[in-house]
């Protein structure tokens, strides 16, 4: 019953990577797809976390941390990226 | 018992996440989508790590750190992303949906140029006099130099 709710849930996950990732393509902005890639990154930290209750081990816990502190800053650094064309600002001596 | 609302708990992520994804797919322009992307996952991952620190707390006697950690992470960074990549996204001017009917940032926008365009302006025109003045000493120096030769 439990693992059957728990390999539903990973299924309904995969569903809405898959949606994400059709508007990645799809997207016709690079703002939309950034957005989706954000959601994706989410998504990816609840379904690991999932896997990991199904194995019934600790050992994917530390994934979960270093997955959301990445797609943040992916998203922080792409957005950086589109509002001024670059990623790391320099101050130049005028 | 615990792990049957945990592992409800789970689910209830899941179809958040579901209808979540299916408002990144159906709304009309990116300021809405990311209020869906950003919104409703967040609630989902949050229910689904819940689950998940029930779960080994009620079956393992192991209470994750690590997952109440994650937890806090994403519900504070996931609005601040948001937020970000939203307004990057008005900066570089990407079209709003058509049936959008009013902008009340644009007007302020103009209004905040306006007065950068007025302060550069004075700016410059400090900035060419003192320009001047220093042509004028070095002409006066170069005269000196003639002298001497």
């Amino acid at each position: 019953m439990i693992q059957g709710m728990l390999i539903a849930a990973l299924t309904l996950y995969g569903v809405g990577i898959a949606i994400s990732a059709f508007r990645i393509i799809i997207g016709p902005s690079l703002p939309d797809r950034v957005v989706a890639l954000d959601m994706i990154g989410v998504m990816l930290v609840s379904s690991i976390a999932i896997i990991s209750v199904l194995q019934g081990t600790k050992a994917y816990l530390e994934v979960i941390l270093i997955l959301a502190i990445l797609a943040f800053i992916s998203t922080i650094a792409f957005s950086k990226y589109i509002e001024r064309g670059v990623i790391i600002d320099r101050k130049r001596n005028d | 018992m615990i792990e049957f609302v945990a592992a409800l708990f789970m689910l209830g992520g899941a179809i958040m996440a579901v209808i979540s994804a299916i408002g990144i797919i159906r709304f009309p322009d990116v300021y809405t989508r990311s209020h869906a992307g950003t919104k409703s996952s967040t609630l989902a991952v949050l229910m689904t790590l819940l689950g998940a620190f029930i779960y080994f707390a009620s079956e393992q006697g192991f209470y994750s750190v690590r997952l109440l950690l994650g937890i806090a992470f994403v519900f504070l960074t996931a609005p601040v992303a948001g937020h970000l990549i939203t307004r990057a996204a008005y900066r570089a001017s990407v079209k709003m949906a058509d049936t959008t009917i009013e902008d009340e940032l644009r007007d302020v926008i103009k209004e905040v140029q306006e007065e950068t365009k007025e302060e550069k302006e004075n700016l410059q025109e400090s900035r060419e006099k003192t320009e001047e003045d220093v042509e004028q000493t070095d002409n006066k120096e170069s005269d000196q130099e003639r002298e001497r030769e």
